[in-house]
């Protein structure tokens, strides 16, 4: 018979018939009948080389004793190493360039002292541990139905005990105050986690209420220099930050923040390639000025390719036209990079005198409220 | 329990406990510190349960030992490096022995990173044997994952355990993410903008969500510290919990097996704990160390300082996260803008991200985690099984398995779909394309060479009982003809081709009840036995005793026709050029 059946199968050998299928369900045939091989057992015993051999034997003593030696020689060298190699020493190691000499070295070291425990102890489990397989008989997982019964005689006679049963009052109180009593810890932990001033995600930097109401530099970043509209020559790309920024920067306050938010990218067209009205409107003699935050999920935009004008976010590959007004022309993301409007003031400075008109950088829920 | 409860009398037990060394008699008695310790614990009886537990031998089963220590070398490189990481985003100007970066407004915690890196001796290497070990914690868990599954060692009773390994590989997964978060750099940080973009995008919450996570508005100064916390504390308690009852349950139940003379499934064959085991698996520790130590000594991971502090405006091309989630990455790439939308009210719907980074993960590891279930239904299978399946026997489930791990990769080679294109000179949008049309075909292409693969091999091994093991031996007939010597297989070589069981499909054999009332369940059993019939339909029947015996007869009559047609001698090999 075929012995891969467990005594846990159920009724009839015909294991395949669902517990749940009351008998509707039969499998087209039985899968084990009469005619099946026999396990043949367990396949002779064949002894190694060191089982018969002393010779073979004393070998692998000595083979293992080398490695543990190895990896003594390697700890040692470690520590050698740890103190006669000083911080800043480099060389040159084929296939991988300039190397921290101290980390080379003291890797090598590490990994061959415990590198060779491992070789050594495997090496001995296999020349010279006893290699005689051993069989363990396996027990059908589940308790016996005595201690099953018993199970529930001891739980039921204990929910019994408390009457949960009987007094449907403490039942459902209980449940009340279980269910409730995780809302304070949660309320806490979720309340205080942060400010949910998610009004913020509509400002930027460019908002003129930021500079007394007054147009917003153009600068340079990260040099933080204002542009003068000549200086921006065809194909050329400026990354920007508006003059507002270097209040942040003079505080080391919320920089970060202002730029996650306030990335802009500036490039001079030829007017003429640009195809929206809108677009040459918002920008001075082909100049414009975009945010660098992907409308996808806010990566920053910089890949310029100056043949096709086009912008492409490193991470997920979406692709603007800068030709179009910024439209998404391949990639993940939905919509056009908000374009910043750009003037000269009186000095030949670009300034942008009103901010952003949309919410930048990624969609989110209320982002058209 | 009290009613059952018999007291004992004092002296009993005096005499009890002599009574167990007396079975010892002979034996060299437990004192010591042992015994000391055992007065007090009782663990002798346990330890010699453990010590005398037997393991089967294979390679595969080495990928969960690798899974498992490099967790425990993470777990050890990890508490180093907490001496000298400081996880604050405060801003600080870089003093340290990095020149290109001396005098930069950097983070503490990217400054620290460097710190670890070039100022504190031998803690570049303990970083970088963190994150190798981390990769390759990684790896090894959803390997070990992938040898479970075509095994079928999922099958009760060990579906609870499937299900701890599932969650225990999301857990890898986001405890990496957290982790080469922390330094701050410019590539990491480029990784938590666009976590940030996931939660934004979630309806409703999603702007609360953000303001939550980062304690305000993005990037603010709480998430790295956040993120520490959870990295160092909460996920890696999670893990080790869930790992300990998941070696728990492999001891409970033993270890499966794979098919061989002398193994059933009433039967565990391999060698005990001690010594071999502690020898092997043990050794097997400080190989696994070793080798991450020897490779972190030499190739450099993770260079932060090549990188960059993080700052939302400077561009990284070739941004990708660590490979684990790079599938979660490339999903994000291949989706179509056009998914957004705005409803009535001035709502948007980011339906182009939210559903691929925020509901996928959760989504990917729920499927993973039903299947045991899933296949017990349409198998209706209700037995313990302890010796494993060759994946060929089981072709259904292991085209399953590739056709998901082809998606799986799709979305992997997406998230390099930029490096590709600049590596292969291809256009980004033809790659993005193809990569999108094989989402949808490769799988179902995949699951059907896969299981015309696994019946084929099954034919193979069909022929191989059948007919004999091919010798590479040509004889050259008298009359011409060229015939290959086919060595017939022992039993013991065979046994392992014909053990397995052939399910075959479940029948509906009635919908109406004996009243010939249509019967409820009649419609769940209808899809169930649709489901079995997609499993079972093609199958290849094992060689019985007597289609052996029948093959034997026929190779017998037809040697002894051409026997008795030419002289044996007139049969000569015709020699190996």
């Amino acid at each position: 018979m075929n012995d891969n059946q467990t005594t846990a199968a159920p009724v009839e050998g015909s294991a395949l018939v669902p517990a749940s299928g009351d008998g509707q369900v039969l499998p087209a045939s039985l899968a084990a009948g009469p005619d099946t091989f026999e396990n043949p057992g367990l396949p002779p015993h064949v002894h190694r080389a060191a089982d018969i051999d002393p010779a073979a034997a004393k070998r692998a003593e000595r083979q293992v004793a080398t490695m543990f030696a190895i990896s003594m020689l390697g700890a040692l060298a470690f520590v050698v190493a740890y103190f006669a190699i000083r911080d800043e020493a480099t060389f040159f190691l084929p296939g991988v360039g300039k190397a921290s000499t101290q980390n080379v070295v003291l890797g090598l070291s590490l990994g061959v002292s415990i590198l060779f425990i491992g070789l050594g102890a495997v090496h001995w489990a296999k020349t010279l541990m006893s290699d005689e397989e051993v069989v363990e008989e396996r027990h059908v997982q589940a308790s016996s139905p005595e201690s099953r019964a018993d199970a529930v005689a001891v739980v039921s006679d204990g929910v019994d005990s408390t009457g949960l049963t009987r007094r449907p009052l403490l039942k459902y109180s209980l449940g009340g105050a279980l269910g409730l009593f995780a809302l304070p810890l949660g309320l806490q932990v979720v309340g205080s986690l942060g400010p949910v001033t998610v009004g913020e995600l509509k400002e930027t930097l460019w908002d003129p209420e930021n500079n007394n109401g007054q147009p917003i530099r153009l600068m340079r970043d990260p040099e933080m220099t204002p542009i003068k509209l000549e200086e921006v020559t065809n194909g050329s790309v400026f990354h920007v930050m508006p003059e507002t920024l270097q209040h942040s920067i003079d505080e080391r306050k919320h920089v970060l923040e202002g730029k996650a938010k306030a990335a802009v990218i500036l490039i001079r067209l030829n007017p003429d390639d640009i195809k929206v009205q809108k677009a040459r409107d918002w920008g001075v003699d082909g100049v414009v000025a975009y945010s660098k935050i992907c409308t996808h999920v806010g990566c920053a935009v910089g890949l310029y390719e100056q043949q096709t004008h086009h912008l492409l976010c490193p991470c997920h590959q979406s692709t603007f036209d800068l030709t179009e007004d910024c439209k998404v022309i391949f990639g993940p993301a939905k919509r056009p990079l908000p374009q910043l409007k750009i003037t000269v003031d009186d000095e030949g400075y670009l300034v942008a005198p009103e901010g952003f008109a949309e919410a930048v950088g990624p969609s989110f829920w209320e982002r058209k409220r | 329990m009290s009613a059952t409860y018999q007291p004992r009398h004092a002296a009993e037990l005096r005499d009890g406990d002599r009574a167990a060394e007396q079975r010892q008699a002979g034996q060299k008695p437990l004192g010591g510190i042992a015994g000391w310790l055992d007065d007090r614990t009782g663990a002798a009886k346990g330890t010699s349960y453990l010590l005398k537990k037997v393991f089967p031998d294979h390679w595969s089963f080495m990928l969960g030992e690798i899974a498992m220590y490099s967790m425990i070398i993470c777990l050890l490189t990890g508490v180093f490096l907490t001496f000298w990481f400081v996880p604050s985003q405060a801003q600080v100007v870089y003093d340290g022995s990095y020149v290109p970066l001396q005098g930069v407004v950097v983070s503490d915690a990217y400054r620290s990173t460097l710190a670890i890196s070039f100022d504190i001796r031998g803690g570049l290497l303990i970083r970088q044997i963190h994150h190798w070990a981390a990769l390759i914690f990684v790896v090894a868990v959803f390997v070990h994952m992938a040898r479970v599954f075509f095994t079928g060692a999922f099958r009760k009773p060990r579906e609870i355990n499937w299900v701890f390994g599932t969650i225990l590989s999301l857990l890898a997964a986001i405890e990496g993410f957290a982790g080469y978060s922390l330094p701050d750099d410019l590539l990491s940080g480029t990784g938590i903008r666009a976590m940030n973009g996931f939660v934004q995008s979630a309806p409703v919450i999603g702007s609360y969500m953000s303001y939550f996570f980062f304690g305000g508005a993005f990037p603010g100064e709480s998430i790295i510290p956040r993120l520490y916390s959870v990295h160092v504390l909460l996920i890696p308690a999670i893990l080790v919990a869930l790992f300990t009852a998941h070696i728990l349950l492999v001891f409970v139940h033993k270890h499966t097996q794979y098919p061989g003379p002398g193994r059933t499934n009433n039967n565990v064959v391999g060698y005990p704990f001690m010594p071999v085991y502690i020898a092997k698996a043990g050794g097997f520790f400080f190989i696994v160390f070793g080798v991450i130590a020897l490779v972190s000594a030499v190739v450099t991971i993770n260079p932060i300082w090549a990188y960059g502090p993080y700052d939302p405006s400077p561009v990284t091309a070739g941004s990708q996260p660590d490979w684990y989630m790079g599938f979660a990455d490339g999903a994000l790439r291949l989706v179509p803008g056009w998914l957004e939308f705005e409803s009535w009210g001035g709502f948007t719907w980011s339906m182009n991200i939210f559903p691929f980074s925020l509901i996928l993960l959760p989504a990917m590891w729920t499927l993973i985690g039903i299947y045991p279930f899933v296949e017990k239904w349409v198998t209706g299978d209700n037995r313990e099984h302890h010796l494993l399946d060759r994946p060929r026997n089981a072709p259904t489930r292991t085209a399953i398995g590739v056709a998901g791990i082809v998606m799986y990769a799709v979305l992997m080679f997406a998230a390099g779909n930029d490096l590709m294109a600049i590596k292969l000179h291809l256009s980004i949008n033809d790659i993005t394309n193809a990569l999108r049309l094989l989402f949808f075909i490769g799988p179902p292409i995949a699951f059907w060479i896969t299981k015309r693969i696994c019946l084929s091999l099954q034919r193979a091994d069909r022929q191989k009982v059948l007919h004999g093991r091919e010798t590479g031996t040509i004889w050259r007939h008298a009359d011409g003809r060229f015939e290959e010597i086919h060595a017939p297989l022992s039993p013991l070589e065979r046994w392992s081709l014909v053990q397995h069981e052939v399910a075959e499909p479940l029948q509906l054999t009635h919908e109406v009840d004996a009243n010939g009332v249509a019967r409820p369940a009649a419609r769940k059993e209808r899809l169930r036995a649709k489901f079995s019939n997609f499993y079972f339909r093609d199958r290849v029947p094992t060689v019985t005793p007597s289609e052996l015996e029948a093959a034997h007869h026929e190779h017998e009559t037809h040697d002894s026709q051409v026997e008795a047609a030419h002289a044996p001698e007139a049969i000569e090999p015709a020699g190996r050029p």
